[in-house]
């Protein structure tokens, strides 16, 4: 076995189990993360009809617009999985054409969301106006956090595409976005059914 | 909102500097004192490394370093001058005791006392306990799997210095501003912002909220490593217990932190955003914060004693010269202890008035907890029971713990009863058993630990006798300062108290307590002292063997100091002590092996400039310095894409190298062993 194929395969080898280690590394954040959004749902449900005089979730919530919202976000994480299932062929165009759909809508979900909010601070009710409004926008406002970063990272990752091509880690970490989209998108569930859907009833 | 909140809420926007000016470095004389030697102290130590030249040299070989071992020993070195100041307010507090009694009022203000039982608390489990858990991780934790490093040794780099910004936010406050006077854990409506409208719970929330973020990430690096990087043959049930603690912890740390930070979050939106989570009025709900905060408080008091249990493990097996007994009970102990620890929380607020059924619950609960802690107790005396033990400094430690944490135990399962709890709940009764646990659990752990490890890091051995004279001072320090508190407690003296009345009676036993803070305090001496004499006397006492103390596991099977790549040929093992195991059977190979290159990560000092960024965040939100917050939140978004993009992260070590540096290793142990 010649010098440079050793290297080659050992190289090989370290990239598999630099995949293995980041994709579950990757996911025990994801884990972490979810009880943070565990936390604050507990607060939430303790603090939500904390409305001291304010408003409650039925006057504030129309369920029309979160189910817009909704639909986008979902429609967001299957292109997003398009394009994870794209990039192993390493078609370049595909994977970028399916990244900035997903960037778009998941722009458009975090467009719907602030105006959402800045309405609601129009209207006098802000996160200083009760404990529930105070819960309402922590939670919801930490997934848009999230919902944020991961344009950012969108935009770095068409960026690494662009430059780098499929290499190994970008691969790993076109995975790992694909990971974090649908884990966000899993959230929102919880918070369409919980916040929306049982505060508006 | 009240006016007062409103105005809080508020102060320093519209000016550059936020709320800080001159007037924030002025303090009292006694915190003026406190403040001068923290910037003396600090000044003192950046002019010796300047005078020794020394800064490109801690730049190269260490700040950037993302060599567990390195990385744990700059864990180490950061939270032993935390315990230097810990102590020192202990000692504080214990002084202001002495003296503040009927008509004499001490020589610490209200306010400074407050600020100085809080910093402690906040010190020594955020940077003392947590230091000293991650470094003895770092630096054994890899080597025990047969692993050459860390599953990210970059995030590594990057938690150890989120540590450090928040061990020099809680300093910072000495000087500029003011600490948190609200206790440790910082319980609203007192750490709202309507009765604690200064920096100081803010200080407070970001030390620790940097440190903790730096905590999570490191737990999940380590469960990673335990769970992809052993080496071959280690399957889960051939782990040494000290990994197996290590496991539960990081497993802990994994589920417990992330309610650390989200309640943080909460009770900063509150004071820096006007929100409502935790006020007593408009809705909000102090006790849920109470709650929240021992959800993540109890399990964190596991993860600083489990990984003191595991070092216990290696320890005691190790110079009893046996194997250690009940390896599977222990195991499942610490499993049990896992899963306990998260149903117990409400045993820190028994008084709150959840009803009977609900605190019969959590009394039970706790009570089982002590169960597997009482097996892991036995399997540690079954070890030593006819074993050949060597009564090492060590293995003093481990005996100290034993009397002290069986003692402080028992306590514990007493005030487990809510009827119990009622009569001494804040008192000092439970001041005396929680430092039972913590104190002697973590602390001793450690010091048993850093003895044992000690020279497989640093290459040689500390000085047995004056380890012996510090053991003894500590021992008989803590028995001196903390059984005067479990009388004094049952007597109806509560926490925190910076005066009472003389007719009480207490003050000797408060003289008695401060007399053993000094006791500990010669202890501590020994110590430095002890550190001091190992490194003048290092040619005499050097470890050219790889294994001074006839060791069981992987770690003693390389060079003493490993080498940086810990292992040429990564081990393969058999069985639960391999590295005894092959010593009996005479397996250990001797002839030398075929050397192959290494893949190794590259240095980086993009974890130093993120947690630096994130000091500047911290400092703007705490102070109201808007620009300031956000550039540094921004600097640490570009920091990291910076080092996402950066590909270029490792490098190999040819085989060549590897030949060299073991070639040079064997020649060392057979030149000493010609003498």
């Amino acid at each position: 076995m010649s010098h440079t194929q050793s290297h080659s395969e050992a190289h090989v080898a370290i990239q598999a189990q630099n995949d293995a280690k980041t994709i579950f590394g990757f996911w025990v954040y994801l884990m972490t993360d979810c009880i943070l959004f565990a936390t604050l749902f507990a607060t939430y449900a303790v603090l939500h009809n904390g409305t001291y005089g304010g408003p409650s979730g039925k006057e504030i919530f129309h369920l029309p617009y979160v189910l817009a919202q909704t639909l986008l976000l979902l429609i967001s994480s299957f292109t997003c999985g398009l394009g994870f299932l794209a990039a192993p062929f390493h078609d370049k165009t595909k994977v970028m054409f399916w990244l900035a759909i997903t960037f778009l809508l998941g722009a458009g979900f975090l467009g719907l969301e602030l105006n959402e909010f800045i309405k609601l601070f129009q209207e006098g009710n802000s996160w200083k106006r009760s404990a529930f409004l105070s819960s309402f926008f922590t939670l919801v406002g930490t997934h848009g956090m999230h919902i944020t970063f991961g344009l950012l990272w969108t935009i770095v990752l068409v960026g690494q595409i662009c430059v780098k091509g499929f290499t190994a880690p970008v691969l790993r970490r076109i995975t790992c976005f694909t990971l974090y989209w649908h884990f966000l998108d899993v959230v929102w569930i919880f918070i369409f059914t919980i916040v929306y859907l049982m505060g508006a009833k | 909102m009240c006016q007062a909140c409103e105005n809080a809420l508020s102060a320093g926007y519209d000016n550059i500097l936020g709320k800080l000016s001159i007037d924030a470095c002025i303090h009292d004389p006694v915190a003026m004192g406190g403040s001068l030697s923290i910037v003396a102290s600090a000044i003192g130590i950046c002019a010796l490394i300047t005078y020794l030249k020394r800064w490109k040299w801690l730049w190269r070989e260490w700040f950037t370093s993302l060599d567990p071992k390195k990385i744990g020993v700059m864990y180490i070195v950061v939270a032993i001058v935390m315990l230097l100041k810990g102590v020192a307010d202990a000692g504080m507090m214990r002084l202001q005791q002495v003296m503040s009694v009927g008509d004499a009022h001490g020589y610490l203000t209200p306010d400074h006392y407050q600020q100085v039982f809080t910093a402690h608390g906040t010190t020594m489990i955020f940077f003392v306990g947590m230091g000293v858990v991650f470094g003895l991780v770092n630096l054994i934790l890899p080597l025990q799997i047969g692993a050459r490093d860390v599953a990210f040794p970059f995030l590594n780099s990057l938690s150890f210095w989120l540590f450090v910004v928040g061990a020099i936010l809680v300093n910072l406050s000495l000087v500029v501003g003011e600490f948190s006077a609200t206790g440790w854990v910082a319980y609203p409506p007192l750490s709202g912002l309507k009765y604690s409208p200064g920096v100081g719970v803010d200080y407070w929330i970001w030390s620790v909220q940097i440190a903790g973020v730096g905590s999570l990430l490191s737990g999940i690096n380590f469960l990673v490593t335990i769970f992809k990087m052993r080496c071959p043959g280690m399957t889960l049930k051939n782990m040494p217990v000290f990994v197996w603690a290590v496991l539960a912890t990081m497993v802990l740390v994994i589920f417990a932190f992330p309610i650390l930070t989200a309640t943080l979050f909460m009770l900063a939106f509150d004071r820096t955003l006007g929100m409502h989570f935790f006020t007593s009025d408009y809705g909000g709900n102090p006790m849920m914060y109470v709650n929240l905060i021992w959800a993540w408080g109890h399990p964190e008091v596991y993860i600083l004693v489990l990984p003191a249990f595991g070092v216990f493990s290696e320890v005691v097996a190790t110079y009893s010269h046996k194997r250690l007994f009940g390896y599977v009970s222990m195991v499942w102990a610490i499993i049990g202890i896992t899963f306990l620890s998260f149903i117990v929380w409400l045993h820190h607020f028994f008084t709150m008035g959840a009803g009977a059924n609900v605190n019969a619950f959590f009394g039970i609960m706790t009570m089982l907890i002590a169960i597997p802690t009482g097996v892991k107790i036995f399997n540690w005396l079954m070890t030593m029971c006819r074993g050949r033990v060597l009564f090492t400094t060590p293995v003093l430690w481990f005996l100290g713990f034993v009397e002290s944490f069986t003692v402080g135990g028992a306590a514990g399962v007493l005030m487990s009863l809510p009827g119990v709890d009622y009569q001494v709940h804040n008192s000092l009764f439970l001041i005396a058993h929680f430092h039972s646990m913590i104190l002697v659990g973590v602390l001793f752990g450690f010091f048993s630990g850093f003895t044992y490890w000690f020279p497989k890091i640093m290459g040689f051995k500390l000085h047995e006798r004056l380890g012996k004279y510090a053991f003894w001072f500590w021992f008989g320090g803590f028995v001196t300062a903390f059984v005067p508190l479990y009388l004094l407690g049952l007597m109806g003296a509560t926490r925190r108290l910076d005066h009472y009345d003389a007719s009480t009676g207490w003050q000797p036993l408060f003289i008695v307590a401060a007399i053993g803070v000094g006791i500990i305090s010669i202890g501590i001496c020994f110590q430095i002292l002890q550190v001091i004499v190992s490194i003048k006397q290092r040619h005499e006492n050097r470890d050219t063997t790889g294994d001074p103390w006839n060791g069981r596991t992987l770690e003693w099977a390389t060079a003493s100091p490993a080498p940086f790549y810990n292992f040429a040929i990564t081990p393969t093992v058999h069985s639960r002590d391999p590295f005894w195991v092959a010593k009996q059977e005479g397996t250990v190979p001797t002839q030398k092996p075929k050397y192959e290159e290494i893949h190794m990560p590259k240095n980086s000092p993009m974890g130093f400039f993120i947690a630096a960024c994130s000091f500047f965040f911290g400092f703007g939100v705490i102070w109201h310095i808007l620009w300031m917050s956000i550039l540094g939140l921004l600097s640490m978004i570009g920091c990291a894409i910076w080092r996402l993009c950066d590909d270029d992260t490792d490098y190999y070590v040819t085989a060549e190298e590897v030949e060299k540096i073991e070639t040079e290793i064997q020649q060392k142990k057979i030149a000493s062993e010609r003498k």
